[in-house]
């Protein structure tokens, strides 16, 4: 078996097919083990795990911390709200503190794209990004591509569409550089004023109407609007948002097949997604947040097991 | 490259028949025992194994497979990782008589790994080790196995091949490395 061919995990664009699948089918032995009676493994017991969370976060950070404690890998937390950033200290001083504690691996979050690239140029410690502001979120994309594999075999061939909000959203970069990487078609949908300019440089098909998106796809990926990112107003309304770009029953029922729903959460409810589909049984979205752990372990895993 | 054969076809279902015998003889009727097979190699001798227990005691054995690689002391000491494989057990070995089994003992810390990984499908009542070869004066850990197929003495240079299971030609080989 091969390693990882990269010491951080920064994003899927840095990484091979290769190590995608290696990342896949670690997981697979890991999700076993995290439906045993008991679920841990003394895989990573003398490693040190920092989660520096510069950005709230809710899923990722517990599905991190569990994915480390599973592992039985010791985790110091870290949540920049309660911390010296407050005072004045630098990205780069506030890490090297932790690091100074002998920490081995960081999984970081923070709101400036590039932030956990610039980190992994100065630290020995490996580097594990967990969503750096509208860049890349490598592990979700992961996740999510477990997630379809496990629900229809695999992702080579099929087609994909991700819907919302692309321009303020890592996880559409990422999942588009996974998908893409392991032979899937990608199609991106959404109002054309959340579509960046050049996205189809990417290699990704655009759409402008989401019902013509829905009958393409085997697999929707839906994603939530990003208020928080918007300076500006994109679109006239939520409730405009929704009527036009929402997926409900009404638009799946009109199907001539069924389709796989999928949400990397947050969920806003009744605006990108109503809950007649959130919760039906095409929805995927808790499988997702199951797969998550899995995931995160065999990234651990994987990198820990390359530092050496 | 120089290979020995140390257990042909015949001799090695001579050996088979007697460790099913031995077993039959500890755990007469099978009906607290449970026998686990070590991923990824001791299972294609495991399975031997209780394909022909099945056939003789004419009762399905509780059979699962465990793999150790989550629990080995010396995963990061290595260049390339070891692959994981499934772990196949859908019960619990609370309170049972487990019996391991592994294709060749050598240092003995798989077995120890081994024990670990059981722990967590609940407390055996007792457990056992079986291997087909056992390497003598190469352990690292107090660890002995109560089968035998067969006793070997080696040296750390030599490696034992063992090319059994389906479509294999059922032999085992000790080979000595070149320098």
């Amino acid at each position: 078996m091969m390693p990882l061919s990269q010491k951080h995990l920064l994003g899927i664009k840095d990484i091979t097919a290769d190590d995608i699948n290696l990342i896949l089918q670690t997981a697979d032995n890991f999700k076993e083990v995290i439906n045993r009676p008991i679920k841990k493994v003394p895989s990573l017991r003398d490693i040190t795990v920092a989660n520096v969370f510069f950005e709230n976060s809710t899923r990722t950070r517990l599905s991190f911390e569990l994915a480390e404690k599973r592992l039985s890998a010791d985790v110091v937390n870290f949540s920049a709200a309660a911390s010296s950033v407050k005072k004045g200290e630098t990205l780069l001083d506030t890490v090297n503190n932790i690091l100074a504690m002998k920490v081995d691996m960081v999984v970081m979050r923070h709101a400036s794209p590039g932030a956990p690239h610039f980190l992994s140029r100065h630290i020995e410690a490996n580097v594990i990004n967990a969503g750096d502001g509208t860049h890349e979120h490598p592990t979700q994309a992961l996740l999510d591509s477990f997630s379809i594999r496990e629900r229809l075999g695999d992702v080579a061939g099929k087609k994909v569409a991700i819907i919302g909000d692309i321009m303020h959203s890592r996880v559409a970069i990422s999942n588009i550089f996974a998908l893409k990487k392991q032979g899937a078609e990608v199609m991106v949908c959404g109002p054309i004023t959340l579509l960046p300019k050049y996205i189809k440089d990417l290699g990704v098909i655009v759409e402008l109407d989401v019902q013509k998106a829905l009958e393409w796809c085997d697999v929707a990926n839906v994603l939530r609007i990003q208020l928080e990112r918007m300076q500006i107003k994109y679109f006239p309304s939520l409730r405009e948002y929704s009527l036009y770009f929402g997926i409900n029953k009404e638009r799946l029922n009109r199907l001539d097949k069924e389709i796989t729903i999928m949400h990397p959460g947050p969920i806003n409810r009744g605006v990108e997604i109503n809950s007649d589909v959130a919760d039906s049984e095409h929805a995927i979205i808790l499988d997702q947040v199951e797969n998550g752990v899995a995931i995160r372990m065999a990234v651990l895993y994987l990198l820990a097991n390359r530092s050496s | 490259m120089q290979k020995r054969l140390i257990l042909n076809a015949e001799l090695l279902s001579i050996t088979v028949d007697r460790l099913c015998q031995q077993l039959i003889e500890n755990h007469q009727d099978f009906s607290n025992t449970v026998i686990l097979g070590l991923q990824p190699r001791g299972i294609h001798f495991s399975d031997l194994l209780v394909d022909h227990l099945n056939k003789l005691t004419g009762k399905e054995i509780t059979y699962g497979q465990l793999d150790t690689t989550f629990y080995r002391d010396d995963f990061r000491m290595r260049e390339t990782p070891k692959a994981a494989n499934a772990t196949n057990i859908d019960f619990i070995i609370e309170d049972k008589e487990v019996i391991l089994v592994d294709d060749v003992l050598f240092t003995g810390r798989t077995i120890r790994a081994a024990l670990d990984a059981m722990m967590a499908y609940g407390r055996p009542k007792k457990v056992e080790l079986m291997v087909l070869i056992n390497r003598k004066y190469t352990r690292d850990l107090p660890i002995s196995p109560d089968y035998i197929g067969k006793d070997v003495n080696t040296m750390e240079t030599q490696r034992v091949l063992v090319d059994i299971g389906e479509g294999k030609k059922n032999k085992v080989w000790l080979i000595n490395e070149e320098e």
